[in-house]
């Protein structure tokens, strides 16, 4: 049916696709297996990654596609992973089931999402940018002082003995063995996480080349072209910023079970930064520069951390500087340097490359 | 004359950008099935007057009423909704989209599918994006422009975009068609394939609404004209009467030599 539409998400380029397909369904499998070779550690660290495309996807139905710029994200993950440690732990003594939680996270984390943004949507994007940037900070606020005179969020301390996800008997947090082959506890989330990828990945695809994806690219376009063509400009932004909320609420759920631990601390403005940086560095509007750009700025750092310990103290006996400050220096370069020479991002889009060689005429 | 039944009354609509008086209680009558034109000298309110009636400018007096019912055009999308559409003086297609996608944007007012129908591709959303694609291709042949459906509208040529924006508008399934300036920077060719595509469209049931620098096509094309100067409506008659009205002519002469 739209065979002819030439701009068509492709993850892998090539005549044979499914040859691709078959050989990234192999690699996605061998993960957690490789990974847990060099210990448990990293395949979470590998689950980390796909929560990040996760939510880096999510945001770029905001960013990428409505043009929205959002520096509050982090606030709906926040929602939805206390929504999760509030309704499955001892802390109030509830313990829904996730099926009931995780739905429930992200319609609360849609529901903050159209209050934020019905008032700011009409407001010009580098104040939508400001107001969500204080949204973020609010919310960490909150959850840091909710805790008196009612304890509701238990403050700085954060929620513990978070339940993990459960399908009757069957527990993610346990070592459990299938066919013959063990599978961890991390092994367990890491396919729950690719599965949610998957999700969001389609999602993200067949809104680009739908009627709303239309008229998001058309009011990034000109939106008053569009708004002559009869789209409600402000209710097709709105339905971006709630469809981003939700993702993020499902994956602070996600989060919050696999972790079994939540504080204010893991919802900071640095964190709304870096999954916008994993959207924008990538490649704004395109699934596999996203993908990438998430998997980068997950990945990188963690390496570095197990990396450069050793170097370090190989080559000068001793920490000369600490990886996290070096993680923050490196960031920093990376950004400034992709915006310096890939400015669209390191794997765009046609689409956007025209964008920007246009504005840059 | 058969009289016609009105589909546009204008009420002594105002517009004032701080001192400038751009539109200054312009009343005039649009019937069905006609092709009414617009015309005065560079600066005379024309554009506003599309501007408050596309709800793009909140007038500041008087109102429309638009098919029996009065306008509340304060949003754009209200005014397409209810059946106006329109191309801009200076063209604004959506530059990074084919031609067929920007046609396509055009048919989003008159379907339906939402977030639930583009995930999950049901029945219901892939025959309406069939159809979606079907009339954008119809539309383009309309105009004349099939050939480049699936070039970016940017790359198109100065008339062929403006064919474009035509079919965008005409996407939207207008009973009013606004055309500001579609002449504008054609040649000879292009000027009377134009007259040609707009009378078409008249003949198709739409009703048009023409600004046009282009006096001979207006002549040519309008079965009544209006004449703006100033922001204030100085003539409305057949174009055999305009040309020969004396204010029209000291309007013209008076500003810039036409
Ligand atoms: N947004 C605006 N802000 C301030 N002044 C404006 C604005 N738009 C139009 N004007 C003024 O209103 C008056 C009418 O302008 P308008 O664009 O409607 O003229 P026009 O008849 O379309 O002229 P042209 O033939 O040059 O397109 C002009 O004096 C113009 O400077
Ligand atoms: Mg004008």
């Amino acid at each position: 049916m739209n065979g002819h539409l030439k701009r068509r998400p492709v993850l892998i380029p090539g005549q044979r696709p499914w040859l691709g397909f078959l050989l990234l369904a192999a690699v996605l499998v061998a993960v957690p297996f490789v990974a847990a070779l060099g210990g448990q550690a990293w395949v979470r660290i590998a689950n980390f990654s796909i929560l990040y495309i996760f939510l880096a996807l999510g945001l770029n139905i905001v960013v990428g596609y409505a043009g929205l710029l959002d520096l509050g994200y982090v606030a709906f993950y926040a929602v939805g992973a206390y929504t999760y440690a509030l309704l499955a732990s001892p802390h109030f003594g509830i313990h829904l089931p996730f099926w009931v939680i995780l739905p429930l996270g992200a319609g609360l984390a849609c529901i903050f999402g159209v209050l934020l943004g019905a008032p700011t949507l009409k407001l010009r994007g580098d104040y939508l940018a400001i107001v969500t940037l204080g949204f973020g900070e609010i919310v960490r606020i909150f959850m840091n002082n909710l805790n008196a005179p009612i304890n509701v969020t238990n403050g700085a301390q954060g929620i513990t003995l978070i339940d993990p996800i459960r399908i009757g008997d069957f527990s993610f947090a346990q070592t459990s063995t299938f066919l013959g082959v063990s599978f961890s506890g991390p092994q367990k989330y890491y396919f729950l996480l690719v599965a949610l990828a998957l999700l969001v990945i389609v999602v993200n695809m067949r809104l680009q080349d739908s009627r709303i994806g239309r008229a998001w690219q058309a009011i990034r376009e000109d939106e008053v072209a569009a708004k002559a063509c009869g789209i409600n400009t402000r209710n097709i932004k709105l339905l971006a910023f709630a469809m981003g909320a939700s993702f993020g609420g499902i994956a602070g759920g996600v989060f919050s079970a696999m972790q079994g631990f939540v504080s204010p601390e893991s919802f900071s403005l640095m964190e709304s930064i870096t999954i916008l940086a994993m959207v924008v560095l990538g490649g704004m509007g395109h699934i596999p520069g996203v993908i990438l750009g998430a998997v980068l700025l997950t990945g990188l750092p963690e390496a570095l951390r197990y990396g450069i310990e050793p170097l370090q103290r190989g080559l000068f006996g001793r920490m000369i500087i600490d990886p996290e400050s070096l993680r923050m220096l490196i960031f920093g370069l990376a950004l400034v340097l992709v915006m310096r020479f890939r400015p669209a991002g390191l794997w765009p889009s046609s689409q956007r490359r025209r964008e920007l060689a246009e504005s840059a005429d | 004359m058969s009289e016609k039944p009105l589909l546009l009354e204008a009420h002594e609509v105002a517009k004032h950008f701080g001192g400038v008086k751009a539109l200054h209680d312009v009343s005039l009558t649009i019937r069905r099935g006609e092709i009414y034109g617009l015309i005065g000298p560079n600066g005379a309110g024309k554009t506003t007057f599309f501007n408050c009636l596309t709800g793009l400018y909140k007038n500041e007096g008087g109102y429309f009423i638009f098919d029996g019912v009065k306008l509340e055009a304060d949003a754009p999308h209200k005014a397409a909704a209810v059946g106006i559409a329109r191309t801009f003086q200076n063209i604004r297609l959506f530059g990074n989209m084919t031609a067929i996608e920007n046609v396509m944007v055009g048919r989003h007012l008159r379907t339906h599918a939402g977030v639930f129908g583009a995930i999950s591709r049901n029945p219901a959303t892939r025959a309406e994006e069939g159809a979606i694609v079907r009339r954008a291709e119809e539309l383009l042949h309309y105009v004349g422009i099939h050939e480049r459906a699936h070039d970016y509208a940017k790359h198109l040529s100065y008339g062929d975009q403006r064919r474009l924006e035509i079919a965008r508008a005409l996407a939207t399934e207008p009973k009013l068609l606004a055309l500001d300036e579609p002449a504008a920077g054609m040649n000879g060719t292009e000027t009377e394939a134009l007259r040609v595509l707009v009378e078409g469209i008249c003949r198709d049931g739409v009703t048009v609404l023409l600004i046009e620098h282009d006096v001979k096509l207006v002549m040519g094309l309008c079965e009544r004209v209006a004449v703006l100067d100033y922001g204030e409506k100085i003539c409305e008659d057949v174009p055999a009467v305009v040309q020969k009205d004396s204010r029209v002519i000291e309007a013209y002469l008076g500003g810039s030599v036409a």
